[in-house]
Parts: structure tokens; sequence; C-alpha cells
């Protein structure tokens, strides 16, 4: 099957906004307080499931489901901040992925013994399904939405970012912490609040994810590698880099599938080890 | 390390190569198996190998500093060519492991230019992708690895002509002893020199060591090929040993419980990640018989809990409970 250059771009490019969803928060967090938290992906896994069991349970629309799987991730991940990552902020890189690596252990575990192994159904509603014709090409209606949630959370993050006070600290803090602290910002609260909304999209990525590549226990897992791609390409703590990043990565990973389907993986692997080595602070980073 | 080893570091080297009467004791108790519990020589022979790679990872990662998410491609290396020289017809398992430890190396020389340059987020970014693209690689190349399907037809000759490598694991266990026993002589004499010494200054403060001489690169290139020979010396005893070789042997999985192997264990310490093995293989052995999945989650809270509680894993919490610092070892 020879897919059009135009299918796979727009399929790519959906593909990448999802990635985007899931790694911009882990991004920003990262730059900030240097803290590698690979425990990401398990608040993308929780707001995927919570979306499942509210549609698929309770019979909530899948529209009204979206902003709970947000909370849920977000609540979820202050509780983890405040008893657990508040005691490693010193600590080495090692100790802080052995911490949250061990958080996406017991989270696989867990929803494995809930949900069980198998990939969780959606019932997507009727008007998100099918297709429909954009200048003479047909393309999915869910990925269309898919692009549009992407396209509106990034304009809302960046106009938050550059034009509100508390953007004006995230910035500050991203830029030089110490420095932030001297002049009176309280960066353990900024980043508590950074770090429920990162993770917050990373449960709205988790859940609006299950149509497109499935839902199941190991979820946490697999994505994570491709989060920290995006991450570690495009620079820490910074949106445009991870937006540039994911767009890149999606696309690149969907070719790859459509033109080189024996390559598999390879290409993106490729593609990130040259990136690093030829930019090891990331696309947009600056350390 | 005591303030007096700065000022003697000659002195401080002598009284680390002696060996400890309980050093002693526990090489002289890994021979119990064969008398005590001969049922379970296959899974001693599976904890010798998975230490050895521990080891392995140690000497990086331990003493280096040199954080990998992507040791397994040593591993699978050494696993794959050792697998294939006795497919294609070199069922002798000495010569194939030494050939599959040079091919290891040879990998491992070569990447170790790239590594040497880096440190952090972009290092172990890199060790990451390195690892996953040469287990794509071994998954496409199925014409030679026999894809996921493993390899097949791997037939081992005996041991020194004598042994053969049965079901109940009596060579498989004697072998795999062996090597992991000389390997960590080997490491021993290593860590315990300057190149040692130097190497724990590179993990403590990578930028200053070359300010007072060391050339760090240099150091950081031999400790990852040495490290990548003894990783491949495990993959090539794991495929010879069980007479198969899987994509597993490549994957991301290996890397992660390798590293948390030496963590529970203790890295920076040379018995940590042969304690970590026993106590994670002979955990997982009697745990996942239940559920696979929920062994996960203890391992998972296992790691929280080390993290937490045990920062420098089992061996260390053990040491600060001894009175004097001495069983630092």
């Amino acid at each position: 099957m020879i897919a059009s250059a135009f299918g796979v771009l727009f399929d790519g490019f959906a593909y990448g906004m999802l990635l985007f969803l899931l790694s911009v928060g882990l991004s920003v967090t990262l730059g900030m307080m240097n803290f590698v938290n690979l425990a990401h992906c398990s608040f993308a896994m929780l707001g995927g499931y919570v979306a499942v069991t509210l549609t698929n349970e309770i019979g909530w629309p899948f529209l009204a489901s979206l902003p709970v799987a947000f909370l849920a991730a977000a609540v979820v991940s202050v509780a983890f901040e405040r008893v657990l990552y508040r005691r490693l902020y010193r600590a080495t890189d090692l100790d802080q992925c052995l911490l949250t690596i061990g958080i996406v252990f017991i989270s696989v575990a867990v929803a494995a013994y809930v949900y069980g192994t198998i990939q969780q159904p959606l019932n997507v509603p009727a008007y998100l399904r099918g297709t429909v014709s954009v200048m003479g090409q047909s393309v999915g209606v869910y990925r269309l939405f898919l692009i549009g949630v992407a396209l509106v959370v990034t304009l809302v993050l960046v106009a938050t970012l550059e034009y509100t006070r508390f953007g004006a600290q995230v910035r500050a803090a991203v830029d030089n912490q110490r420095m932030a602290r001297g002049l009176g910002i309280d960066v353990d609260r900024v980043f508590a609040i950074t770090f429920a909304l990162g993770s917050g999209l990373a449960g709205l990525g988790g859940a609006l994810a299950i149509e497109i590549v499935g839902l199941d226990h190991a979820f946490a897992f697999t994505y994570l590698v491709y989060v920290l791609i995006v991450v570690a390409v495009g620079g820490l703590g910074s949106i445009a880099g991870s937006f540039v990043a994911a767009t890149l990565l999606g696309i690149s990973d969907m070719a790859g599938k459509y033109y080189f389907p024996e390559l598999g993986a390879f290409l993106i692997y490729f593609v990130m080890v040259t990136l690093l080595m030829w930019r090891p602070a990331g696309l947009f980073g600056r350390r | 390390m005591t303030s007096s080893a700065a000022a003697e570091p000659q002195r401080y080297l002598e009284a680390q190569i002696r060996w400890r009467p309980l050093e002693i004791v526990f090489w002289l108790a890994t021979l119990l198996p064969f008398v005590l519990t001969p049922s379970y020589l296959v899974l001693a022979s599976q904890i010798a190998i998975t230490a050895l790679f521990a080891l392995s990872l140690d000497l990086i990662l331990g003493y280096a500093g040199i954080v990998s998410l992507g040791h397994a491609a040593y591993f699978g290396f050494g696993s794959y060519t050792a697998g294939l020289i006795a497919k294609w017809g070199w069922g002798e398992p000495l010569s194939g492991l030494i050939i599959a430890a040079a091919a290891a190396g040879l990998l491992g020389y070569l990447t170790s230019f790239i590594i040497a340059r880096f440190r952090h987020l972009a290092l172990i970014m890199i060790t990451l992708g390195l690892g996953l693209l040469l287990a794509e690689a071994a998954n496409s190349a199925s014409w030679l690895t026999g894809g996921a399907d493993g390899l097949q037809g791997v037939r081992m000759w005996n041991l020194l002509g004598i042994f053969p490598f049965d079901l109940y694991g009596t060579a498989a266990y004697g072998y795999a002893l062996a090597m992991l026993f000389l390997l960590f002589l080997v490491a021993r004499r290593l860590i315990n020199s300057p190149f040692g010494l130097a190497l724990r200054g590179i993990r403590e403060n990578a930028v200053r060591m070359p300010a007072i001489g060391a050339p760090s690169p240099a150091h950081i290139r031999k400790i990852y090929t040495i490290a990548a020979v003894i990783a491949g010396v495990a993959g090539a005893l794991l495929a010879q040993t069980t007479e198969t070789v899987s994509l597993e042997t490549l994957s991301f999985q290996r890397s992660a419980d390798v590293l948390v192997i030496l963590i529970l264990g203790g890295a920076g310490r040379l018995y940590g990640g042969i304690v970590g093995a026993i106590i994670y293989m002979v955990a997982r052995d009697q745990l996942s018989d239940i559920n696979p999945q929920y062994w996960y989650f203890w391992i998972g809270t296992l790691l929280v809990a080390v993290v937490i509680f045990l920062p420098n894993g089992i061996l260390g919490g053990l040491a600060r409970l001894m009175p004097s610092g001495r069983s630092r070892a």
C-alpha cells in the first residue's frame, strides 16, 4: 500500500501533536527543577484509564471525560510531588530515575491488577468517527479533533507563559532557579502548580491517545521512550522545542512505518541519536 | 573514603587489595548449590550470569559514574555472536566465549568514543538510543538473528570436551561461576589500582579530573570497553548454557533490570551487583510463579524504598550498621 504523502504528513502531524501533549509537561518541569520524572507517562496512563472508566462503566460522554482525566492526573501528581518527589530535588539524576521508574513499575502492576492486561475499548461518539474531505484529501475526523485540541492547548500555554504574571515566574524559575528564589518567587509553589498542569496535560493526552494508539497496562513504559525522545531532542524547558521535536518525531515515525515497515522503529532512534550527537542540549536547549 | 586515603593512596590501595575473611567465605559459599540444592543449578547459573552482567555495569556506573540505560546492547551482542558461531558449526564453548567477548569489546570500543563526549540527560538518552537501535536492527535482520522467534539451532559441544550442557545445569553453573570469579578478580584488581582511583575521581568531579592532568575521556573509553567485554561474556554464557538467543537479550527491559539489580545491591561496591543479582533472581523465581505482573509491583516498591531509605543500596545499608567502615569492599 502506497500512502499519499499528504496522508502520511497529516497522520504524522496528528501523532506528533499527541506526543506533544504527552511530553510538554515533562519538558517544562525538567527544565525548571532538573527532576528526571520517568513516571510522567504513568500520569498519562491514569488519565486514559479515568476516561475509559467514565465512558464505559458510568456512560459519560467522551468529551465530558476529558476534563476529568486532566483533573485526576493533576491531583494525583501533586500528591506524589508532595510526598515523594520533594525529598529528591537535590539528589542525583540516578536516584531520581530510580525512584520514578519504581513508580512506573508500581503503576503498571496496579493497572494490570485492576484492568487486566487487555487493550481497553473506548466508545468514541459517532461525530468523531469516519473521515471528512479537506481540499480533496480525506482525513480522519478524530485526528483533526486531536490536532485542534493540541493547537488550542499550545496557544493557551504560550499565552499563559508569555503574558501572565505566573508565566513570568515560571520562565524565571526555568532560566535561573536560584536567582528566581532570590527575587522572592516561591519556586516550590510555582513548581508544584507547573507539575500539576504538566501531569494534567499528560492525563489529557493519555485519554486522547486511546483512539489512536490504544491503552493497556504497559502504556507507561511504551510511551516513556517516545516522551523522553521528544524532551531530549526538543531541549529542556522549551515549549517550542517540544512542539518541533514532537512534530518531527511523529512525522518521521509515521513515514518510517509507511515507507520502510521492515525498519520498524529503527528510523526514529537513529534520528534521535544523530540529533543528540549534533546538539546534546536539544534543538532549542540552552544548557 | 577516609582522609588518610587521600594522603597515602599507595597504602590505601594495598589495604583494599587484601582479602577479607568474609569474602573468602562468600566465594566458598558459591560452591554450596552443587551439594545443597542440585535441583536449582539452572537458576544458580542464571544468577551467576546476571551477577556478571551487573558487575560489568558497576564498573561504568558505580565507579566511573556513567549512567547507562542501554547496557544490554553489549550483553545481547555477545549473546548473538556466541550463538551464531555455535549455529555455524563451531560449538566449542571457550573459544566461542572469547570471540564473543572480543566482538562485544569492539562494539564497546567504537561506541565509547560517543559515550566519552556526553554527560547527564544527553548521555542517558544516547545510551538508551544506541541500545534501542541495536535491538531494532536485530529485530529487522531476522534472516540472521531469527527475529522475534529467537536464534534456533544452537548446539554446544561439551565443555572442555568432557562436561555436557544438560538439563540439570551442573556444567552450566560451574562454567558461569568460574567465569564470574575470574572476571571478578580482574575487576577487583582494576578497581584497586591507580586507574580505579582515577575512575572514582571522574565520578565525583568530571571537570576537575582533566584539570589535575588525568585524561578523563581516555579513562572513560578504557573502562567502557572493558565493561562491554564483561557484558559480552555474560551474554555469551547465557547463549551457550541455554543454547538459544532471544531478542530479549537486547531489550530495554534487560538494561533496566540490571540497573535495578545493581542499585538494590549497591552501586560502587564490587559485591553490590552480585548480592543484588542473588536477591533479585531468587525473589523473582519465588514470586513470579504467583503472577509476573505483581512481581513488578514489589520490585517497584522496593526501588522506591531503597531510594528513600537506603541511598547506597543494601550493601551500603549494611556497611552503615557495621562499626567500622572497613566493609567497603
